[in-house]
């Protein structure tokens, strides 16, 4: 019995040390600093059209957006991009099929970004929030309280974060990718620096990039994070004065009854 | 109401009296909001009026998401995306009922907590605890379906895990399961009647609540001392209580009010860090996530569920003993189940005569422990069944079980209680002047 008992605990302990080695192979994301982040942080226009301007000429071969609205991209919160410019972009850049017509034609702005399924890439549009970035520690995702959940961070993180090794495995060829969870992963790396060519002259270094697409994608599952913010700031200040009022009352009508004579 | 001795409405105009003779609804609000109330009732008493104001906020809001989400696996999504994206203030909506799950488990286990430290599941007050824990059970059932609806990765797989528990009930498991899923699978059949289940039993939480509130002001409030209200007349009573508005009401709406702050926080700057990232991809029957965890507030059981796999003697035993009949999958089930049964029966359970833990020298401590392996237990049933943790919620569970069956149980023949106030009064009047109410003549002035 005894014997039996030391052996779970060696095994246990064992176990848990492969446990902890596992969770050590879930990928290195580094805490790029976002203009989004904290209580107060807002999009940066110019980054999220720089952005716009990455998926549209590198990733949009492969992946969708289907929820995101193209007339989402004139949003003040969002990209602000004026009006005429967003219609000329969804005319020029997108088909997509019309029931009615029963045939495709050029896409307006009240159309959904389409949905990209060649080469089995997943859609884009709500990635910055199905990826958590920072888990620790110890899995507990505490962290996350004071970095944030890290979806953009990935983005960032893996579209830097390839090696320049490849190796095929059951007739697919894996590139390593320090981010991705396992450490190898079947994109082949999307970005070489300079793949695009900003108007303002912004540098387009692999990690800049990276960096401005991860925003447009926090932006595309997040489009209502400055209201919401905002919102949130609202009701904190309100309800703060309001538990001063009742804090206030209380006391004034509690005093009687606390010092009452003939109590 | 019944029990404590106060006055009670006295229609005087003509249009009062005539109203009160053929339908006494004035009477039975200002009965219920005048209900004399222990004074000596500590902020742990704040979370009844929490609780009720989350499940009218969940309503409303849920009423409002149902405007806008299409219960259909193609479509439920999308849906959800169309209220982030194009429904006014549909984000803000959709984060405030998603987050407001989580306040009501938050409120519903603080209140529970404290009921178990004093005493306030003790006779006469069974009743409302029984109510309570089944009000508890159908909230659990409400926030497991509506996680469900958005149709995301860990609502599906969620969804088959846990109605997979039901499949491993010995001869009728399997054809239970597939009643209850509506095929034999999770598939459009099972979302439509969850997402049915999810509008209706909130209405029944809402029934019971009522029975809760009712058994209570039949009772009157249990109180940190847990010692009686004094009923012999209403002078007496009159020093043991104050009525409910507008001390109580007051005193609840400010903790209320810094409640709602945090929540708004919550909601407002991280409302997905209690989700989980999975819930953002699209439910796919062919790809199962690598951990498919629960809602925080589950984890506990979640955690008891997993904890009696095949190795622990006492599955063996029962599996011996049955015949086969109870496997380790079963047993978890029943331990999953039990855990809230018998917690459910702990008026029965505790054999001490005295309520309120403050004069229970022994219990305390083993209350505390009960609270942190609570704590334990959550976060054991978010980690990986695997390693050391397995034996972490074996220890939990054991304690769980052992508090009720055995640790109430024996405390209240071994305890020696220390002595208690012999009335409320005298609580509140102790309380004051060690709060620093040394200023006893400072300003009797009553308040306009």
């Amino acid at each position: 019995m005894i014997r039996k008992l030391t052996l779970s605990a060696l095994t246990a302990l064992a176990l848990s040390a492969t446990g902890a080695f596992a969770a050590g192979a879930s990928g290195e994301v580094t805490d790029y600093d976002f203009s989004f982040e904290g209580p107060f942080g807002t999009f940066d226009q110019n980054q999220l059209q720089r952005g716009l301007k990455v998926y549209t000429e590198v990733c949009a071969a492969c992946h969708g957006l289907k929820y995101v609205p193209i007339r989402t991209l004139s949003d003040e919160s969002g990209p602000g991009m004026p009006e005429d410019q967003v219609r000329a972009y969804a005319e020029q850049m997108f088909e997509v099929y019309d029931e009615e017509l029963e045939d495709f034609r050029p896409a307006r702005p009240v159309d959904n970004f389409p949905a990209n399924e060649a080469a089995g890439a997943p859609d884009l549009s709500l990635m910055a929030k199905a990826r958590a970035g920072f888990h620790g520690p110890y899995g507990l995702g505490i962290n996350q309280f004071f970095k944030g959940m890290g979806g953009a961070e990935y983005i960032a993180s893996l579209l830097a974060g390839y090696t320049g090794e490849e190796k095929e495995e059951a007739g697919s060829i894996l590139y390593e990718n320090t981010a991705f969870p396992g450490g190898w992963i079947s994109m082949a790396p999307p970005l070489y620096g300079d793949d695009v060519e900003f108007d303002d002259g912004h540098e387009a270094t692999i990690e800049s990039q990276s960096k401005d697409v991860a925003a447009f994608l926090m932006w595309t599952a997040e489009p209502k994070m400055m209201a919401r913010k905002q919102a949130g700031f609202v009701g904190v200040l309100f309800l703060t004065v309001l538990s001063v009022l009742l804090y206030l009352t209380n006391k004034r009508i509690w005093k009687p009854i606390k010092y009452r004579k003939d109590a | 109401m019944a029990g404590i001795p106060h006055d009670h409405y006295e229609p005087k105009s003509g249009g009062e009296k005539w109203l009160h003779k053929r339908l006494p609804i004035v009477g039975l609000m200002y009965d219920t909001l005048m209900i004399p109330t222990p004074k000596n009732l500590n902020w742990m008493w704040i979370w009844g009026i929490v609780l009720t104001f989350t499940l009218v906020l969940q309503i409303i809001t849920g009423v409002v998401l149902v405007m806008h989400y299409t219960p259909h696996v193609d479509l439920a999504f999308a849906s959800v995306e169309h209220i982030m994206r194009n429904v006014n203030g549909g984000a803000m909506l959709r984060y405030v009922h998603m987050n407001g799950a989580s306040l009501f488990f938050v409120a519903v286990y603080a209140h529970i907590f404290r009921s178990l430290y004093y005493g306030s599941y003790k006779a006469p007050r069974e009743i409302t605890w029984i109510i309570g824990m089944l009000i508890y059970l159908l909230m659990m059932g409400t926030a497991f379906m509506g996680y469900v609806l958005p149709w995301g990765q860990m609502s599906f797989w969620g969804a088959t895990v846990i109605t997979g528990l039901f499949g491993a009930i010995p001869f009728v498991g399997d054809a239970l399961q597939t009643w209850l899923l509506g095929g034999p699978a999770v598939d459009n059949a099972t979302l439509n009647r969850f997402f049915s289940l999810h509008y209706l039993m909130p209405f029944l939480i809402l029934g019971l609540v009522i029975v809760h509130i009712w058994a209570f002001h039949t009772t009157g409030n249990n109180n940190p001392t847990g010692v009686e209200v004094r009923r012999t007349s209403k002078a007496e009573a009159e020093k043991d209580t104050v009525p409910f508005w507008p001390y109580f009401v007051i005193k609840d709406l400010f903790a209320l009010a810094i409640i709602l702050a945090v929540f708004f926080a919550i909601v407002g700057f991280m409302p997905n860090y209690l989700g989980h990232p999975d819930n953002y991809i699209e439910a796919n029957p062919l790809a199962t996530p690598a951990h498919i965890v629960p809602e925080w507030y589950f984890l506990p059981f979640y955690a008891i569920l997993r904890a009696f796999d095949g190795d622990v003697w006492v599955v063996i035993a029962a599996n011996w003993i049955t015949g086969g009949i109870i496997d380790a999958k079963f047993f978890g089930v029943i331990a999953m189940f039990g855990a809230i049964a018998v917690m459910a029966l702990a008026p029965w359970l505790d054999t001490s005569s005295v309520r309120s833990g403050r004069y229970r020298p022994m219990f305390k401590w083993w209350f505390w422990v009960f609270v942190v392996n609570f704590v334990v237990l959550t976060w054991v049933g978010a980690m990986p069944a695997e390693g050391i943790y397995p034996y972490i919620a074996l220890i939990g569970s054991t304690y769980w079980f052992a508090y009720f069956l055995v640790i109430l149980p024996l405390l209240g023949v071994i305890e020696k209680p220390l002595p208690q106030p012999a009335t409320i009064e005298e609580d509140f009047q102790a309380n004051k002047a060690a709060s620093g109410g040394t200023t006893t003549v400072a300003d009797p002035t009553p308040a306009e």
